[in-house]
Formats: structure tokens, C-alpha cells, sequence
């Protein structure tokens, strides 16, 4: 294994990565997990974070990005600080998805994956997110609402823009 | 495998079990469209036109993954079949742009050929088309990602093919793109670029017009150009090229070099040199017209005439009144097989010297020793891509002989070969090596005795004892082995590798030089102690009728002694730039009368008293001889008004100087009984009943596409002496004319004498590799524009990756 010296990630994760790529039989196995546990901390997949991983794995960086960038939950830009995530599959666009994303875009004045100003909020329009039953639903950060109107979406957002909600980094 | 029996059409097919259905229909003439699909790269699937129906197969099968065995029955053309492709090229052309008429690839594009085949060209699709502007990756490839298919052809090319990496696949679906490796938020003028080594092979295998290339696009079509086959002038592989050549008001322009036709030895392969490297040719440097030096020093526009008369009358004066001996003669490693042997001969017998020598870029007189007496022991550069297991010391074929490293790449991918690489540097090649042995500084030599069985310079060969071991081991329990051989080894170096090679039973051999007749120049005798085919001077056996001087004549370094000794009276120069090459004073050669053929004002021009403005080999017909022995022909492509080739100025500088051009050149009818039968060209007096018949005779020239040499500038005149003459040149005439290469085994006599032996121990060693690169050739490379572009952007954008990719 290449041995990385001034790791750009906390130590804990760098420690993680050592681990993480003995699990494969092969090194590049363990580009995508790398590459969500490399996003949760800094926030993106930035070109350092590509080049540490395409060390770490033995892989070039062209093939690290051809990875990147197919999958949409990898992202290359900073998101907010809360990345509010509206399901607009299709138990969530029969139940009003739409309209909470539409609502969602009025509210914070963004269009999907875009970020405020003040780098508070980000949206998207995402997949669906397994919360089918309890349609629409919506995403924050990791923290799941579900059963959503616009007046709970309100509430929800006003909650996070006081630095109340859950998954708080 | 063994042979199996399947129907295809209803027409019975017989191939080895396990091959691709789309290879056994090419090979039985059944033509079966693919666009993904690339003979030698990994298989895709991706494109869907090679559908087929299996018989009791639910659902179309792919030919170009489905492999054949006993008794299956497949159809390749039905209306079902039909549909399914046309629904293919229908989603194709969902984002493709129509823009056949300015696109670089209209007239020779699969996508095109298969709309108009299928008639697909009426689509379902009326969105509006994801219109992206054109890239420039780099000075040489273009991206027009609309017309791209995604057939991934270029993305494995450039990753199995080259062992680059360089293009990626990016994105998803509809949006799914090819990516170079520099992404454009990370380069200065923030465009996408591609840090690579530039061989265009991408563009090559690209389908449609996605990448062009960077010398050819928007210039012409295929069909106003003039496709002529021939051989690269770069490298010592001499790859076989396809030059587009279109007419100009002075002459015909080269504005394409490309493989197209994949016949010659070097397959698929053309490298950047191959590919773009042909610009010189219509440089606006060249020198079109005579040059005299004035009693002023200025060098004034001569006609023709005067130019020929002024070097001969000159040469002939200096001849008589100070004798051949103060006369040197420097030939070029890019003249022709035919051109090298009659400067050598001129220099021989008109200018009565043997005061001959030419750059050498590998020590091909002690190869052709050491290998004297044995048959079957070179290699040709076709076993490259062949042979189980390859051994190279020194040289860096991806650097230096691209073609070559191509061969062992495809080998190692294809036929799982032994690469084993001992050098003293970490060449690109040790990534596809079984074993790579880096040596210590200059530990060839000692590589070379402890390979030869003494151990006592293990220690001077390389450092790690124990990799040295098993490296030796591991060649030796080799059978079938090929061994390539740098110019770092010479003399008694690269005998004593020879010779522990020979102790390997089917070992072959091949030594690597720099240009693309190094080898012919050696063959044909440019040296000052051996003739043609390696005979020494001081014997010179069939050659003795040409009554040469027998003493050695001085080499390249004691020419240009003696001149700074003032003893040189003359110097004769054909496209070499030896002053540059060799650090040369320019004060040493101020009383010596210089002649230099060349085609652009370089450093030895400059000194010359007379230059004589030349054709370059893509503006020549004759022979040229690659480094591995592999004999090939050489076609006119380009075309210049004011230049002459080398062959016809020395016939004409020879006749001012009054020698019997007859006797120079072999050309035309024989007068019965006046000369030794064969010294001149055959017009059908040897034929028995039909002797003198010349009518007759050429009518059964033109059926073989042979012509009879009515002219002293034809150099198949010449080639006619070459033939009888040089041991180890008895080609196949009709081999050569039809375009196909043939591997020749010139190797020296035995020594005939106990000073023939020693001298060959006591020969200098002149070799000087010439250092070139991917995007360097010489002097000739200074003048291409292409080459120096491709310098600049590869320095200001530096080899960050692709000397470090994976394993």
C-alpha cells in the first residue's frame, strides 16, 4: 500500500482508509466508499481529496473522476451546511414532491444544487430515499423528515437556520 | 483449439473453437458492422450493431463477444437484424450532428456507411441536440464531443494500446462523455487537455469524426487526396504510413499521414513522429534552388547546370591535384538502400576514397560479425508481436523506437510474452515486464560477461546480487527468445551478449538503432573499412571489379581532424549535419571545398561552398532497411519544384567529374560481350529464346509490375547491382514492388584472415545514439512545425501521470 505522509483528511479517517482498502481483493475497490466517507468530511470531493485517493488506491486521477462523476451523490462544489435533499420519485410526486421542492426553491431563493449566499442552505432534487410510506419526504444532511406540508418544511428549515436540528456538524 | 463446425447464413464455417463470431465471419467475407469492436483491445459490447440471431437463442446476441462452437447456426442479415440496427443508429444519431459535409471523417466513416446502409438517416428524436463547441486537447487531437458514439474505441487504445491512460469515460447516460486526463479546472487556461504521448492512435481508431487530428482537419477530403504507401522517415522501426498527399502550384503537399492501411509490420501502429511529422516537407525554409559560394563568401542562386558543373569540375581538379585521399564523404541515415550504396561507390570509385563514414547510431559491423555464419538468428520486427519471450538490454523502445514498444506491449496483452527488461534507467516497458533488472551506471558491459557466465562482474552489473541471479536464471530457461539489443552495447560488449544469446537454441536478435536506414546506411557500406554487406575493404572478394582503393579510409572524427589539419581538400555531404552532431569548428573546414545536398539551411549547410538542394525520403522511391533487417520500399509522395533526389545529383556530379556513368549505374540495354554479363540492367538477354526480344521482354515486365531501367536515376537500376552484390541482400524483387516488407539477414563473412580478425577487435568505437525522443528527430526534426509545437505544449503541460500509473 502506498504510504501516504501528510494526509489531507483527520487522522481517524486516514486511519479508516488504511483500513478500509485491506478489505478488497483488489485496491480500487474501495474507491466509492473512499470517496462519501472523503465527502462527509470535507464537505466535497475536491481535487486534493481526488489526488489523495488515486494515491491511496494505485489509480490515476482520470479514473477517480470518471467515477466521480458518474455518480450524482458525489459531489466536486462545497454544499451548504444543511443540503436539504427533496425526494420527487414517484410515492413523493403523487403525494405533492414537487410542490415541496418547488416551495423549497422559493423559501431559500435557490434552484437545485445550488447553495444561499450565506453558504447555509443547498438544495437538490434527489431519488428516491426509501421513506415511501410516509410520502413526501425530505432529507437533511443525513436526518430524514417525513409526512411533509409547507408549513412543516417552514418549521423545519426555520428549526435548522437557528442551529437547532439533528445532524448538526 | 480445436477446429469447429458452425453455419453462418446457411453457409458452413470452420474455425478454431473459442474465436470471436465477428472474426471467423470477417475471415470467411461475411461482414458483420460494429463500431465498439476493435481487433486486439478488450471487448465492449457497448455499440449493439453486431447483433445477430443464434438459433435457439431467446434474444440478438453480440458477435463480437458470442464465441463460436460446434453446431451453432447464426443469422447475420435479416429484417429483424436490420431493425435492430437501424434502431441502433437511430439513437446514435440522436445527438450526432449531421454535419457529414465539413466533417474531417465524411467518405470514411463507419456511422456514415451504416445510416446510408440501413437507412436510418430520418429519426424519432426531435430534441434539440446537446450542442457542445469543439476541443483542442492538445496541438494534435480535437474533440468534438456531439459527433462522439461512445464506443470507448479510443479510451482503450490509448489505455491497453499505449499504455497511457489518458481518456476516460465521465458522466452518465445521454451525458456521458470521453475526458482527457488534465480536467480543466486544473489547467491554467481552464480547457480540458490531454498529457499524453501524442501518437494520435485515438484519432486512428476513432469510428466517426469525434477526434481529429490537429494537422489534417478541415484541409481536404479523402477523396481529393492521392493515398500513397510508404515508410516514416523518423525512427529506425520504419513503420509503414499512408501519406495523403494533394497537388500544389509547386509541387504535392503531404497534409495526412496515417495507417489506414494496416499491412506493414508495424499493424495498427503510427506514433506522433509517424503521424504529424511529415510537415518538413512543405516547410517554407527549404532550399529550392542551387547555392554557390561567391568569392564574396555569399552564397548566390545557381541554375542546376552550373551547380553540377562547378562541384564536379571543382571535385575532379582536387581529386587529381591531391588525390581521393584528401577527400571525405558523410552520407545520411535516411537515404535510400540504393542512394547509400552509390554514394558509398561514387565515393569509391569516382572519387577513389575510402574516406567514408556516416552517423552511426548502433554498431551494426560487430553485430553482423558476431552473428557471421548463422542462419535464422535475426529477428524482423514482425516476432516482436509474436515471439513468448523478449529480452531487452538497454535502449528505450517507447522513446526511441515507439513502433517497437507497441509490438511487445500487444505481445505481452495478446499472447501473454515474457518481458524481461534490464536498464540502466526505469524505462516505460518494465510495466509490462515479467522481471525488469535495473543495472548500476554503465553496467552493460559487465551485465553482457556475467550473463556470458563470469561471475566476477555480478558486482559492476547491477547492485541487488540476488535480482541479477534470478533475472539470468529466468532468461536462460528461456527457448524461444528474442533479445533486443540497445546502442549502448558495442563492440566487445554486445559480441559477448551475442554469444551467450547463441547458446539459447532459438534465440534471435535484433540491434536498435535511430533513424530509418541506420541500418541500410551500415548494410550499403557507408563506413571507411567495410563495403556493402559488411566485406572488409582490405578484401574485397565481388567486389574487386569495382577496383576501390583497399586500404581503410578515415572515419567520421579523423575526417574532420585531418581538415583541421588542412589536409581535407574536399567534403562531401548527403543530408547528414555532421558539424552539429559532432561539435565540428566551423574554422576547421575553411580551406576545404564543401558539397552539401540538404533541404534546409543547417549548421553544415552554412560552411558549404556548394549546396545542392534535396528531395526527402517521402519525395524518393527506393528501398530503405529498418533496424531489424526488414527490407521495404520506399514511394514517391510529396513533391517539391527546385529539389532533386540524392541519386540523381551524385549520377550528375559523377558525370561532370567525367566518370563512366555506365559503369556507376547499371541502366539500360548491355552491348553483348563489352561488359561481364550482370553488371547491367536485364532486358531480357538472360531469357534463353527470347533473349533481346526487348518488347517482348517489357511486356512481361509490365505483367510484374516491373519496369525496365531505361534511366540512370532509376534506383531499381542500381538495386539490380545491390542484389548480386551485397552478401545477404538476395530480396524478392516482386515482394518489394507489391509493398510488403522482407526480413534480410546481411551478416558479415567469416574472417578470412588472422588482420581481418584483429582489426575487427581494433575498431573504433564512433557509435553516438542520437537522444532523440517522441517529439525530437534529428536535425530534420528542428524543421517540423508540428513536432515543435507538440514540444512546447508537452513542456508547459509536464508528464505528471503517465510515467506513475497503476500496475
Amino acid at each position: 500500500m502506498s504510504t501516504i505522509t501528510n494526509s489531507i483528511f483527520t487522522s481517524a479517517t486516514a486511519a479508516r482508509f488504511d483500513h478500509l482498502v485491506t478489505l478488497y481483493p483488489v485496491k480500487r475497490s474501495a474507491l466509492i466508499p473512499m470517496l462519501l466517507y472523503a465527502q462527509d468530511e470535507v464537505g466535497y470531493v475536491s481535487d486534493a481529496v481526488v489526488t489523495e485517493i488515486a494515491q491511496r488506491l494505485d489509480l490515476l486521477e482520470l479514473d477517480v473522476r470518471n467515477v466521480l462523476s458518474y455518480y450524482s451523490m458525489l459531489r466536486t462544489k462545497p454544499a451548504g451546511k444543511y443540503n436539504v435533499q427533496v425526494c420527487t420519485n414517484i410515492s413523493c410526486m403523487l403525494r405533492g414532491g414537487y410542490e415541496i421542492l418547488d416551495h423549497c426553491k422559493h423559501k431559500l431563493g435557490i434552484g437545485h444544487k445550488e447553495v444561499t449566499e450565506d453558504g447555509t442552505f443547498s438544495l437538490e432534487e434527489v431519488e428516491c430515499i426509501g421513506a415511501c410510506c410516509w410520502a413526501p419526504a425530505m432529507q437533511v444532511n443525513y436526518d430524514f423528515h417525513d409526512n411533509l406540508t409547507t408549513v412543516k418544511v417552514d418549521e423545519i428549515i426555520e428549526t435548522y437556520r437557528a442551529g437547532q436540528g439533528k445532524d448538526v456538524k | 483449439m480445436p477446429d469447429v463446425k458452425f453455419t453462418v447464413d446457411g453457409k458452413q464455417l470452420t474455425a478454431p473453437a473459442g474465436t470471436l463470431l465477428i472474426d471467423a465471419c470477417k475471415a470467411a467475407g461475411i461482414e458483420i458492422p460494429a463500431f465498439c469492436y476493435y481487433p486486439g483491445l478488450s471487448l465492449q459490447a457497448a455499440c449493439r450493431m453486431c447483433v445477430v440471431r443464434q438459433e435457439k437463442v431467446p434474444k440478438l446476441q453480440t458477435a463480437c463477444t458470442t464465441t463460436v462452437a460446434e453446431g451453432q447456426v447464426f443469422t447475420t442479415e435479416s429484417p429483424e437484424i436490420a431493425q435492430a440496427r437501424k434502431a441502433t443508429i437511430q439513437l446514435l444519431l440522436g445527438n450526432h450532428p449531421l454535419d457529414c459535409p465539413v466533417c474531417d471523417a465524411g467518405g470514411e466513416c463507419e456511422l456514415q456507411d451504416m445510416t446510408f446502409k440501413y437507412g436510418a438517416a430520418d429519426s424519432f428524436y426531435a430534441e434539440p441536440k446537446n450542442h457542445r463547441e469543439e476541443q483542442k486537447w492538445s496541438p494534435v487531437v480535437y474533440f468534438d464531443r456531439p459527433r462522439c458514439i461512445l464506443c470507448y474505441r479510443c479510451v482503450r487504445m490509448c489505455g491497453e494500446g499505449m499504455d497511457v491512460f489518458a481518456l476516460g469515460i465521465q458522466n452518465r447516460g445521454s451525458s456521458a462523455v470521453i475526458a482527457p486526463n488534465i480536467p480543466a479546472q486544473q489547467s491554467p487556461d481552464h480547457l480540458a487537455h490531454l498529457d499524453c504521448e501524442q501518437c494520435g492512435m485515438c484519432i486512428d481508431a476513432c469510428p466517426v469524426g469525434a477526434l481529429t487530428s490537429g494537422a489534417y482537419r478541415y484541409k481536404t477530403r479523402p477523396w481529393e487526396m492521392n493515398h500513397v504507401a510508404t515508410v516514416c522517415t523518423h525512427c529506425g522501426d520504419g513503420c509503414k504510413t499512408t501519406l495523403g498527399v494533394r497537388s500544389t502550384s509547386d509541387g504535392a503537399e503531404i497534409v495526412r499521414g496515417d495507417n489506414r492501411d494496416k499491412s506493414g509490420i508495424n499493424g495498427d501502429f503510427l506514433c506522433n513522429k509517424g503521424r504529424y511529422a511529415f510537415d518538413f516537407a512543405n516547410s517554407p525554409e527549404r532550399i529550392t534552388s542551387p547555392l554557390v559560394r561567391q568569392a564574396d563568401a555569399s552564397l548566390k542562386e545557381v541554375s542546376w547546370e552550373e551547380a553540377f558543373h562547378h562541384t564536379g569540375k571543382k571535385l575532379r581538379e582536387l581529386r587529381d591535384a591531391k588525390g581521393g585521399k584528401s577527400i571525405g564523404v558523410i552520407g545520411g541515415n535516411r537515404l535510400t538502400n540504393e542512394e547509400a550504396y552509390l554514394l558509398q561507390k561514387f565515393a569509391r570509385t569516382v572519387l577513389g576514397t575510402n574516406n567514408i563514414d556516416h552517423h552511426r547510431t548502433a554498431d551494426y559491423v560487430t553485430f553482423a560479425q558476431a552473428l557471421s555464419g548463422q542462419k535464422g538468428r535475426t529477428a524482423s520486427l514482425r516476432d516482436t508481436q509474436s515471439y513468448p519471450a523478449v529480452l531487452i538490454v538497454g535502449g528505450d523502445p517507447t522513446n526511441q523506437a515507439p513502433g517497437t514498444a507497441w509490438n511487445l506491449r500487444t505481445d505481452v496483452r495478446l499472447n501473454k510474452a515474457r518481458l524481461y527488461v534490464a536498464n540502466t534507467e526505469e524505462i516505460k516497458l518494465r510495466r509490462q515486464a515479467k522481471a525488469f533488472l535495473q543495472l548500476a551506471p554503465y553496467g552493460y558491459g559487465a551485465l553482457a560477461a556475467y550473463l556470458a557466465g563470469d561471475a566476477a562482474s555480478a558486482s559492476s552489473a547491477a547492485t541487488d546480487s540476488n535480482a541479477l541471479n534470478s533475472f539470468r536464471d529466468a532468461v536462460k530457461a528461456e527457448e524461444n527468445l528474442l533479445i533486443l539489443i540497445g546502442s549502448e552495447l558495442r563492440g566487445a560488449d554486445l559480441k559477448r551478449l551475442i554469444e551467450f544469446g547463441l547458446t539459447i537454441p532459438s534465440a534471435k536478435f535484433a540491434l536498435l538503432s535511430d533513424y530509418v536506414n541506420s541500418r541500410g546506411a551500415a548494410d550499403m557500406g557507408l563506413l571507411p573499412d567495410m563495403l556493402p554487406g559488411y566485406v572488409p575493404v582490405t578484401n574485397p572478394g565481388p567486389y574487386a571489379e569495382q577496383n576501390a582503393p583497399t586500404t581503410p579510409g578515415l572515419d567520421m572524427l579523423q575526417i574532420f581532424e585531418a581538415a583541421s589539419r588542412g589536409e581535407l581538400s574536399a567534403l562531401y555531404v548527403v543530408n547528414s549535419n555532421p558539424t552539429s552532431r559532432y561539435n565540428i569548428d566551423p574554422a576547421a573546414l575553411k580551406d576545404t571545398f564543401v558539397v552539401v545536398h540538404e533541404m534546409f539551411m543547417t549548421e553544415t549547410a552554412q560552411l558549404a561552398d556548394v549546396i545542392l538542394p534535396a528531395a526527402n525520403l517521402y519525395e524518393k522511391a527506393g528501398s530503405v532497411t529498418n533496424s531489424y533487417g526488414d527490407l521495404q520500399l520506399v514511394q514517391k509522395a510529396g513533391d517539391r519544384a527546385g529539389v532533386r533526389t540524392d541519386f540523381e545529383m551524385i549520377v550528375r556530379v559523377a558525370d561532370k567529374m567525367g566518370a563512366d556513368i555506365k559503369s556507376l549505374v547499371p541502366f539500360g540495354k548491355s552491348t553483348p560481350g563489352v561488359r561481364a554479363a550482370g553488371t547491367l540492367g536485364d532486358m531480357g538477354q538472360s531469357r534463353g529464346a527470347q533473349a533481346g526480344e526487348a518488347d517482348r521482354h517489357a511486356v512481361w515486365l509490365t505483367a510484374n509490375n516491373l519496369e525496365p531501367k531505361l534511366s540512370p536515376f532509376d534506383p531499381f537500376a542500381i538495386l539490380d547491382e545491390i542484389q548480386r552484390l551485397v552478401p545477404g541482400y538476395n530480396l524478392l524483387r516482386l515482394q518489394l514492388i507489391s509493398g510488403n516488407d522482407q526480413h534480410l539477414e546481411p551478416n558479415a563473412l567469416s574472417f578470412r584472415s588472422a588482420a581481418e580478425e584483429s582489426a575487427s577487435r581494433s575498431r573504433r568505437d564512433l557509435v553516438l545514439p542520437s537522444g532523440d525522443t517522441l517529439f525530437t528527430s534529428g536535425t530534420l526534426g528542428r524543421f517540423s512545425p508540428a513536432l515543435n509545437e507538440v514540444q512546447r505544449y508537452q513542456a508547459n503541460e509536464p508528464l505528471i501521470q503517465i510515467h506513475t500509473a497503476a500496475e
